[in-house]
């Protein structure tokens, strides 16, 4: 019964998605195909993984796992539903100990299963006025942990307008989705270089806004 | 099968033949000139033209359903188009309730007086009750940067979106004599001529187009195209007389009105998107861009065709 039930609302979420924003997804640097893929993207609202999904053709949607904090989704029945069930997030714990399950593990394992994973490196959702916070280190070692993935920088552009931090009425805006060129660690890159790469690749996606900005 | 019922039929049978027609063409132009899909104006002929069969097979359905199918055809044009035009403003975090009000209350609420058919409200309940009460709910919030440019964008957007909108779906509470539940081919007249001015307006400024109309708000607009759309179009309007409660004469003025205010309707929103930076109001509608995008000369004609004929023809 619940795998039939996680799917209708699964449907009821994407459907809801779109017709509040309309969005669209924009492939620019890489096609929507199949393959082992690591999507990476800017974090400013709590709808970011659905548009991320939404825009996804089907198949693909339902190889695509959300990485996301496990304190947060097993807080409550209903968040345990959607996490567990609807999204089949890869639960990671925040503060890894040495004696938990180790989060980048836990993310290859999900690859090697054959799943997408859809990660927001910032690590927590961006409130301030910048346009990308600095990059966790997540990304790095999950990149030298599985070399053969394709990271793929995702532009998530307008959801923060629909629904800004502590309102609870979503306004419907136009949103867009902008999928980049894939990336992989260079052999010998360091950790700042390679985060700092990754950083300029997902800004490279932001559409520019001179002509509308304030 | 009332008299009004074989009008719809011949109606829409002629328009059908009409893309029909229009597809073979398209599909021949394709197989002629553009057999890789490299020839962008053919492409983008064939794009418009499907769109033009998902728009008739629509409004046919909504004629089907009547006024609540008519209404919510509008209402949903609507919400897309204030959700395109949204997209567009500079409107602020402080804004968020204004603009929450505007899509959850303002919109139904028109659309629900539209549908009871209450005239003394419905035309004014966006020009003087949102009109004030939206900037007090924005001025709560206490945000004064730009207030002014704010406000009036939101008042803007809904009177072009909604109100502007909501008139076409009003023509169906109109009391004519005579033309007792005929109301929606009213509707059917309106939109027929406003689109066909604009499928003529495109055409002759393809064929013959040189002098340029205003260069700086729409490079595309001919004198050559806007005389010879408009005439034709005129003439189209005036043939189509007897699906209205007008005469040969009388429909043919009132489409030259409806054609004139879509042609300058589509200016000043071509000016708004010049403002804006933006090509395009949206991307739904395949080869035509955003809803607003197909709708403007209908949004600015929609509202004085709905007064001329209720001052000439209506009891209500």
């Amino acid at each position: 019964m619940t795998p039939i039930l996680a799917r209708l609302v699964g449907m009821a979420i994407v459907f809801f998605a779109r017709f509040i924003t309309a969005v669209r997804g924009l492939w620019q640097g890489i096609a929507p195909a199949a393959g082992r893929r690591v999507y990476f993207a800017n974090h400013t609202s709590h709808g970011d993984f659905i548009l991320v999904w939404a825009v996804l053709p089907p198949r693909l949607r339902r190889a695509a796992r959300p990485v996301a904090g496990a304190d947060y989704w097993l807080a409550s029945r209903l968040r345990r539903f959607l996490g567990c069930d609807v999204f089949k997030a890869v639960l990671i714990d925040r503060t890894p100990s040495r004696s938990g399950p180790n989060p980048i593990e836990q993310m290859c394992a999900a690859l090697d299963a054959g799943a997408s994973l859809i990660l927001f490196p910032e690590g927590t959702r961006n409130t301030t006025g910048a346009k990308l916070l600095p990059f966790k280190s997540g990304l790095y070692h999950l990149a030298r942990n599985c070399p053969d993935v394709d990271l793929v920088p995702v532009w998530i552009d307008n959801l923060n307008r629909v629904m800004p931090k502590g309102e609870v009425v979503p306004i419907p805006l136009i949103c867009t989705v902008t999928f980049g060129a894939p990336l992989r660690l260079h052999p010998g890159e360091a950790k700042a270089g390679f985060l700092a790469r990754a950083e300029q690749a997902l800004l490279a996606l932001a559409p520019r806004k001179a002509e509308t900005a304030s | 099968m009332t008299a009004y019922h074989g009008d719809l039929l011949t109606l829409l049978g002629g328009i059908g033949a009409l893309l029909v027609v229009a597809s073979v063409i398209g599909y021949l132009l394709q197989r002629r000139f553009s057999p890789d899909g490299g020839n962008t104006a053919i492409e983008n002929l064939n794009a418009r033209i499907q769109a033009w069969w998902a728009m008739v097979v629509l409004m046919s359905i909504a004629f089907v359903g009547g006024t609540a199918g008519v209404v919510l055809l509008f209402a949903f044009c609507s919400f897309a188009a204030l959700r395109e035009f949204v997209t567009l403003t500079d409107t602020s975090r402080a804004d968020h309730w204004a603009l929450a009000a505007a899509f959850f209350v303002v919109l139904p609420v028109q659309y629900a007086l539209v549908w009871v058919g209450w005239y003394g409200l419905y035309s004014i309940f966006i020009p003087v009750y949102a009109f004030l009460l939206l900037p007090i709910v924005a001025a709560l919030r206490a945000d004064t940067g730009r207030f002014l440019v704010r406000i009036a964008e939101t008042q803007w957007a809904l009177m072009i979106c909604v109100f502007c909108v909501s008139h076409v779906a009003a023509l169906l509470l109109l009391d004519i004599p005579g033309y007792e539940g005929r109301n929606v081919l009213l509707i059917a007249f309106l939109v027929i001529v406003v689109q066909i001015s604009d499928v003529l307006q495109y055409v002759w400024g393809k064929l013959l187009g040189r002098r340029k109309i205003a260069p700086v708000l729409s490079p595309s607009k001919t004198w050559e195209g806007f005389l010879g759309g408009t005439l034709s179009a005129t003439l189209i309007g005036a043939g189509l007389w007897w699906i209205t409660p007008f005469n040969a004469l009388q429909a043919g003025a009132l489409s030259l009105v409806v054609v004139l205010m879509g042609f300058f309707g589509g200016l000043v929103m071509s000016a708004v998107k010049r403002d804006r930076g933006v090509k395009d109001w949206g991307h739904l509608i395949a080869g035509h861009g955003g809803f607003i995008d197909r709708l403007d000369s209908v949004i600015f004609s929609a509202p004085i065709f709905f007064h001329l004929v209720r001052y000439g023809w209506s009891l209500t």
